[in-house]
C-alpha cells in the first residue's frame, strides 16, 4: 500500500508537526526548546531515511565484490553536522533559559511578561 | 595567493575566534578582533576588485572539483554583501569600544569577541558558499554566535527576546534545510550551479514546489519579512548597542541575499509560473512591511525600537525592489541593502554613543543630548536623512530606482507608488520626532563627560560617506548593477 | 574664469563661506560677520559677471557627478537661472547688513548657527537656479527646505517647533508625494534635461501633460499656490532677516522659478498653449491671488499680512507663466525681481519696527512714521510697488503681464490683475495712512527712534532698488528676451 510504503515520510511529518505544535503552544520555555529539538530531529530523520538504499550495505569501499550496492553516505555525513548544530542550539537555548530563570525567577512565558510589566 | 582569497575570507575570522578567547586584557582582545575584521574587510575589497575586473571566481575546497567537492563562489552579488558584512563589523568595532566596555563585563569581553568573530565568519561564509548545505551550516554558525552577542548585554529584556529569536531563527533554518533535503532527493546534488542544471528535468514534480515554499518561508523568517518579523524589534532594541549596529547593518540582509541567490539561481529560471508566484507572494508582504514598519516606528517610545521598526520597513523596500523582478528593481534592492546598512549602522552607532549618557532606552532619556553632542547628533541626522531618502544622500538613489521600477510595472503603479511615497513621509515623521527630542529640549543638567573622540570621528565619517555615496555612487551602483545582471542573467 | 568655473564657484562660494563663518564664529562676532560679507560680495560679483556673459549669449554646462548611465548631477546656465542667482546673491549682501543690525539689536542667541545655515540656504538656492536637469533641481530644492528648517526653528520654543512642523510637513510632504514622482516620470521619458522650448511634445498626450503640470505645480510647494500655501505664514516665526531674504526672495522665488523653468524648459510654452488641459493653472493662480489678498485684508499681524501678500504675488508669477505668451513670460521674470525688491523692503521695515519698538501688530502702528520716518518711507515705497503704482518696479512687471494677457486674450488674467491691484491697495494704504497721519495710540515700551543704523541703510538700499527698477530695467529685459526667442 502506497501510504505504508511512504511511512518514513509520514513519521517525518508527524514528528515535525508534534515539535512545531509544542514550540508554538507551550508556555514553558524548556518545553518549547524540547519541541524545537524534536522539530529538528524530524528533519534529520528525513535525511537519514532517504540515504537508505534497498539491499545496500555500509559504504566502505572494498575490492572484494564488484557490483556492491551501498547506502548513500552523504546525507548521513550532512546530518552528523546538522546534529552538532542542533545540539549547540539546544545547549545555547538552555543556557539562555537558565539566565532567564536567574533574571526573572520563572521560565513561564506569561509570567516573564507580567514581571516585565510590573517592573515598568 | 589571490585565488585563495574566497576561502581566506571565511577562515581568517573563524580561526581567530578561538585565539581571541585566550587573550585576556579586553583591550587587546578588541584590538585583535578589530585587526581580524579589518583584514576580512581588506580581503572583501580585494574580492570586489577581482570580480569587477575578472568576473566570478570559483574556489574548489581542497582541490576537489564540484559537484563532488565543496565549492566557494564569489561573483558581483556576493562581493557586494561581503563588503557590507565585513565593513559593518569593522566600523562598528572601531567606533564601539567604549560602548562595549560600558555594557559588557570586562572579564567576559574576550568570549564576546570570540562570538563576534564567529558571527562574522558565519555571515561571510554564507555569502561565499556555493553549496546549499554549507549555507545552512554557516547560517547556524552566524545565528548561534549572534544569539550569544545579543544576550551578552546588561538588559534582562534581551533574554526573552533572544529566546524568541532563537526559536524563530532555528525554525527558519530548519525550513531551509527541509527544502534543501527535498531538492537533494530530486536532484542528488547540493552544489548550487549543479542543482540549477539538473533541476529542469524534475521541475514538474511536487517536491520541488514544496521545496521552493519551505526555502522561501524559512529565509523570510530569517530576513524578518513581514509578518515574520516578530523577533526583530525586541531583539534589536535590547541587544547591546554595538551588537544592534552590527546586526541591523547586515544580518537580515544576508538572509535576503540567500533568498535572492536561491530563488533567482534555482527557481526563477526553472519553475514555470514561479515568477508570478514570487511577485504575488512577496509584493503584498513587502508593502505591508513598509507600512507597518513605518507606522510602528512612528508610535514607539524606545529610541532603538523606533529604528528597529524602521528596519522592518526598510527590509520591505529591499524585498519590494527584488519582487518587481526587473533590472532597476533589483538594482534598487541591492543598492538599498548597501545604503541601508550604511545609514542604519551609523544611526545605531550614534545612538550607542549617546546612550553612554542616557539614563535609559526611552526616547525621553535622549532629550537635549543633541545640544550637548552636536557632532554625533548631526551624524545621526544625516544618516536619518539617507534613511528617508532625501536627495543628496545615498538613500535617495535607491528610492529613485525603486520608484523607477514601480513606474515600469504594467499595473498597480499608483498603489505601489502611493505606498512608497506615503511611507517616506511616515519615515520623515518618526525621524523628526527623534531629532526634535535630540535637539530642542535644553541640554540635560549636570556636568556630562564628553563622548569618545575617536568614536565620534568614525561616526561623522560614516555619516559623510552616506552623503558621498549619494553624490558619487559609482562603487555601490556598479556593484549593484553588476549583481542585478548576475541574478537576471541566470534566466537567460 | 570660464563659464564652467563660474558655475562651480556659485555653488562653492556660499558652501565654503558656511565653513568659514563656522570657523570665524569661534573667534569673534565681527570676524564672523565679515566672513558673511566677503562671501556675499564674492558670490554676487561672480553672479553678475556670469549674468552679463549670459546676456551676451554665452551658455555653459558642467556635469558634477555621473550617478549611473541615466542620472547625473549637472549645472547649466540660462537667462532665467542667471537672473534668479544674481537677484538672490545681490540681495544677500544687503540682507547680511540688515541681519547684523537685527540679530544684535534683538540679542538673538546662536547667531553663528544662524549665519551658517543662511549661507547653506543661499548655496541651495544657487543650486536651484543653476540646476541642469530635473534630478539636480529636486536635489537642491530639498536641500533648500532642509537648510531653512534650522532657521525657521531658530527661537526653539514650543510654538516655533509647531510652526516648523507645518513648514517641514507641507514642503516635504508635497515634494515627496507629488514633485518626486513627476520628476522621475519625466526623467524616464526624456532624461529630465532642460532644453529651451521643451522636449515633451509628442511624447505624452494632453491629459498626461495636464497631470504632470498639476504634479509639478502642487509638488513645488515653495510656489505657495493654494491650497499648498499654509507653510508660508507658518514660516514667519523665523527671525525677520530669514523672512525677508528667504521667504520673500530665495525660497519662494525658488518655487516659482522652478515652475517657470519647468514650463519653459521641459514642457515648452507653445505646446502647452495648444493643449486644453493646462488652462486650469491660470484659474488656480488667479484664485490664489484674489483669495490671498482677501485673507491679507483680515490680518493684523504685520509679518503674517506680508506673508499672505507674498502668496498672492507669487501666484502673479505663476499666472504670468501660465498665460504662456512671450510678454507674460518676460513679465514673470520681471515680477520676480520687482517683487523681491519691494517685499524685502517691507520685511526689512517690519523687522526694523520690531527691533525699535517691539510692535508686531498693524493696529499699533499709528503715528509710528514720526519716530521712524526713513523706515516708513521705505515701507511706503515697498507697498506702492506691491500695488503696482508708478514709479515703482511693481508697475513695470504688471504692465508686461497685462500685455501678455492681452496677447493671449486671457480676460480672466486681466480681470484678476485689476481686482487684486484694488485689493492690494485696500490692505496697504490704510497702514500707510495711519502710520503717517494718525497720532500715536499705543505708547511704545520705551522711547525709540529709528532702528540700528545697519538696518536703516539696508532698507534704504532696497527701497531705492524698488524705485530704481522702474527707471532702469533694460538689462533684465535684454536677458529675459532670450527666453522667448523660440516662442511664437
Amino acid at each position: 500500500m502506497i501510504v505504508l510504503d511512504l511511512f518514513h515520510y509520514w513519521t517525518f511529518i508527524a514528528l515535525l508537526m508534534m515539535g512545531f505544535y509544542t514550540v508554538i503552544v507551550k508556555n514553558n520555555l524548556v518545553k518549547r526548546l524540547l519541541g524545537l529539538s524534536l522539530f529538528q530531529s524530524a528533519v534529520f530523520l528525513l535525511f537519514i531515511g532517504i540515504a537508505k538504499v534497498e539491499g545496500g550495505t555500509t559504504p566502505i569501499f572494498t575490492n572484494l565484490v564488484d557490483s556492491q550496492v551501498f547506502s548513500n553516505p552523504l546525507p548521513q555525513v550532512l546530518i552528523l553536522t546538522a546534529i552538532v548544530v542542533g545540539i549547540s542550539t539546544s545547549a545555547l537555548g538552555l543556557a539562555i533559559i537558565l539566565r532567564i530563570k536567574e533574571a526573572y525567577g520563572t521560565i513561564e512565558e506569561d509570567e516573564i511578561q507580567s514581571r516585565e510589566e510590573e517592573a515598568q | 595567493m589571490l585565488s585563495h582569497l574566497p576561502i581566506l575570507q571565511v577562515v581568517v575570522p573563524m580561526l581567530m575566534a578561538p585565539l581571541v578567547l585566550l587573550i585576556q586584557p579586553a583591550r587587546l582582545a578588541w584590538a585583535l578582533t578589530l585587526a581580524t575584521s579589518a583584514l576580512a574587510f581588506a580581503i572583501a575589497i580585494n574580492l570586489v576588485q577581482l570580480t569587477t575586473s575578472d568576473g566570478p571566481m570559483l574556489y574548489p575546497i581542497g582541490g576537489w572539483e564540484a559537484p563532488y567537492g565543496i565549492e566557494l563562489q564569489v561573483d558581483g552579488l556576493s562581493a557586494l554583501f561581503l563588503l557590507i558584512v565585513s565593513g559593518a563589523s569593522t566600523f562598528v568595532l572601531l567606533a564601539g569600544y567604549q560602548s562595549l566596555i560600558s555594557e559588557i563585563k570586562e572579564s567576559k569581553l574576550n568570549w564576546f569577541f570570540g562570538a563576534w568573530l564567529l558571527a562574522l565568519a558565519g555571515l561571510l561564509g554564507i555569502v561565499v558558499s556555493g553549496d546549499a548545505f554549507n549555507i545552512f551550516v554557516f547560517m547556524e554558525i552566524a545565528s548561534l554566535a549572534s544569539y550569544v552577542l545579543i544576550a551578552g548585554g546588561p538588559n534582562r529584556q534581551a533574554l526573552p527576546a533572544v529566546f524568541k529569536y532563537l526559536i524563530m531563527g532555528t525554525i527558519g533554518a530548519t525550513f531551509y534545510l527541509i527544502g534543501i533535503g527535498l531538492i537533494y532527493i530530486m536532484t542528488g546534488t547540493l552544489n548550487m550551479s549543479d542543482i540549477a542544471t539538473k533541476l529542469p528535468s524534475v521541475v514538474d514534480q511536487t517536491p520541488i514546489l514544496v521545496a521552493a515554499g519551505f526555502i522561501s518561508i524559512g529565509l523570510a523568517l530569517k530576513a524578518a519579512i513581514f509578518p515574520m518579523h516578530a523577533w526583530l524589534p525586541n531583539t534589536y532594541c535590547f541587544a547591546p548597542n554595538m551588537v544592534t549596529a552590527f546586526l541591523a547593518a547586515c544580518s537580515t540582509k544576508i538572509a535576503i541575499y540567500v533568498l535572492l541567490r536561491v530563488d533567482f539561481t534555482l527557481f526563477q529560471s526553472n519553475l514555470i509560473g514561479h515568477l508570478i508566484q514570487f511577485k504575488i507572494f512577496l509584493i503584498p508582504l513587502a508593502c505591508m512591511a513598509i507600512l507597518a514598519g513605518a507606522y510602528m516606528a512612528m508610535r514607539d517610545t524606545l529610541a532603538k525600537k523606533i529604528f528597529a521598526w524602521s528596519s522592518v520597513g526598510q527590509v520591505g523596500y529591499i524585498i519590494l525592489g527584488a519582487a518587481l523582478v526587473s533590472h532597476s528593481g533589483l538594482t534598487s534592492a541591492l543598492l538599498h541593502s548597501f545604503n541601508h546598512a550604511l545609514a542604519k549602522g551609523t544611526i545605531f552607532i550614534g545612538i550607542g554613543l549617546l546612550a553612554l549618557q542616557a539614563k535609559s532606552g526611552e526616547l525621553s532619556s535622549f532629550a537635549g543630548l543633541g545640544r550637548r553632542h552636536p557632532l554625533a547628533a548631526i551624524a545621526i541626522t544625516i544618516a536619518g536623512l539617507s534613511l528617508v531618502g532625501i536627495p543628496g544622500t545615498a538613500g535617495f538613489l535607491s528610492k529613485w530606482l525603486l520608484i523607477q521600477a514601480v513606474f515600469e510595472q504594467p499595473n498597480g503603479v499608483i498603489a505601489l507608488l502611493a505606498i512608497v511615497l506615503v511611507s517616506s513621509l511616515m519615515s520623515v515623521v518618526y525621524l523628526a520626532r527623534f531629532l526634535e527630542t535630540l535637539f530642542f529640549p535644553p541640554a540635560p543638567a549636570g556636568s556630562e563627560p564628553t563622548l569618545p573622540l575617536g568614536a565620534t570621528a568614525i561616526l561623522v565619517m560614516l555619516a559623510l560617506s552616506s552623503i558621498y555615496f549619494g553624490l558619487a555612487p559609482a562603487l555601490p551602483m556598479e556593484l549593484a548593477t553588476q549583481a542585478a545582471d548576475t541574478l537576471l542573467g541566470y534566466g537567460k | 574664469m570660464s563659464i564652467e568655473q563660474q558655475l562651480i564657484a556659485l555653488l562653492a562660494i556660499p558652501a565654503l563661506g558656511a565653513v568659514l563663518i563656522g570657523v570665524m564664529g569661534r573667534l569673534h562676532p565681527n570676524s564672523r560677520e565679515a566672513a558673511t560679507f566677503i562671501t556675499a560680495v564674492m558670490l554676487a560679483s561672480v553672479a553678475w559677471s556670469l549674468a552679463s556673459a549670459v546676456a551676451h549669449g554665452a551658455r555653459g554646462e558642467i556635469v558634477l557627478s555621473q550617478l549611473n548611465a541615466a542620472l547625473s548631477i549637472k549645472l547649466h546656465i540660462e537667462p532665467l537661472g542667471a537672473l534668479f542667482a544674481t537677484l538672490a546673491a545681490s540681495l544677500w549682501i544687503v540682507n547680511s547688513l540688515y541681519s547684523v543690525g537685527y540679530m544684535r539689536g534683538n540679542k538673538e542667541k546662536h547667531q553663528t548657527r544662524f549665519y551658517i545655515f543662511f549661507a547653506i540656504s543661499i548655496a541651495a538656492a544657487m543650486g536651484v537656479a543653476l540646476a541642469g536637469n530635473l534630478f539636480t533641481l529636486f536635489l537642491f530644492y530639498e536641500l533648500l527646505t532642509l537648510s531653512t528648517y534650522p532657521l525657521v526653528t531658530h527661537k526653539g520654543d514650543q510654538a516655533t517647533i509647531k510652526s516648523a512642523r507645518i513648514y517641514l510637513g507641507i514642503l516635504m510632504g508635497t515634494s515627496i508625494t507629488l514633485f518626486l514622482p513627476a520628476v522621475i516620470w519625466v526623467s524616464m521619458i526624456n532624461g529630465g534635461e532642460f532644453t529651451l522650448g521643451g522636449t515633451l511634445q509628442g511624447k505624452v498626450d494632453g491629459p498626461t501633460a495636464g497631470l504632470l503640470l498639476a504634479l509639478f505645480t502642487f509638488g513645488i510647494g515653495k510656489a505657495a499656490v493654494m491650497p499648498i500655501h499654509r507653510w508660508l505664514p507658518a514660516a514667519m516665526v523665523a527671525p525677520t532677516p530669514v523672512s525677508a531674504l528667504l521667504h520673500a526672495v530665495a525660497v519662494v522665488k525658488a518655487g516659482v522659478f522652478s515652475i517657470t523653468k519647468i514650463i519653459l524648459y521641459i514642457f515648452g510654452a507653445d505646446w502647452l498653449f495648444s493643449l486644453n488641459t493646462t488652462q486650469w493653472l491660470v484659474w488656480i493662480s488667479a484664485f490664489t491671488i484674489i483669495s490671498a489678498s482677501i485673507v491679507a485684508l483680515r490680518q493684523t499681524n504685520l509679518k503674517r499680512l506680508l506673508a499672505y501678500s507674498t502668496i498672492g504675488q507669487l501666484s502673479y508669477v505663476v499666472m504670468a507663466t501660465a498665460i504662456l505668451k512671450p510678454m507674460a513670460e518676460i513679465g514673470a521674470a520681471l515680477h520676480m525681481v520687482a517683487h523681491a525688491f519691494g517685499k524685502i523692503t517691507l520685511f526689512f521695515a517690519a523687522g526694523a519696527i520690531y527691533v525699535a519698538s517691539k510692535k508686531i501688530d498693524i493696529t499699533e502702528l499709528a503715528g509710528i512714521a514720526k519716530r521712524m520716518p526713513i523706515t516708513m518711507t521705505a515701507f511706503t515705497i515697498g507697498a506702492l510697488s506691491m500695488i503696482g503704482v508708478p514709479p515703482t518696479g511693481g508697475f513695470v512687471s504688471k504692465w508686461y503681464i497685462l500685455a501678455g494677457a492681452f496677447q493671449a486674450d486671457n480676460f480672466l488674467a486681466i480681470f484678476t490683475i485689476i481686482t487684486s491691484t484694488a485689493l492690494n491697495a485696500a490692505y496697504f494704504l490704510p497702514i500707510i495712512y495711519v502710520a503717517w497721519f494718525m497720532p500715536e495710540t499705543v505708547a511704545p515700551k520705551k522711547e525709540h527712534g529709528e532702528a540700528p543704523l545697519a538696518m536703516v541703510i539696508a532698507l534704504s538700499i532696497t527701497a531705492l532698488l524698488a524705485l530704481g527698477f522702474f527707471f532702469y530695467n533694460a538689462p533684465v529685459l535684454d536677458l529675459e528676451r532670450q527666453l522667448v526667442e523660440v516662442m511664437q
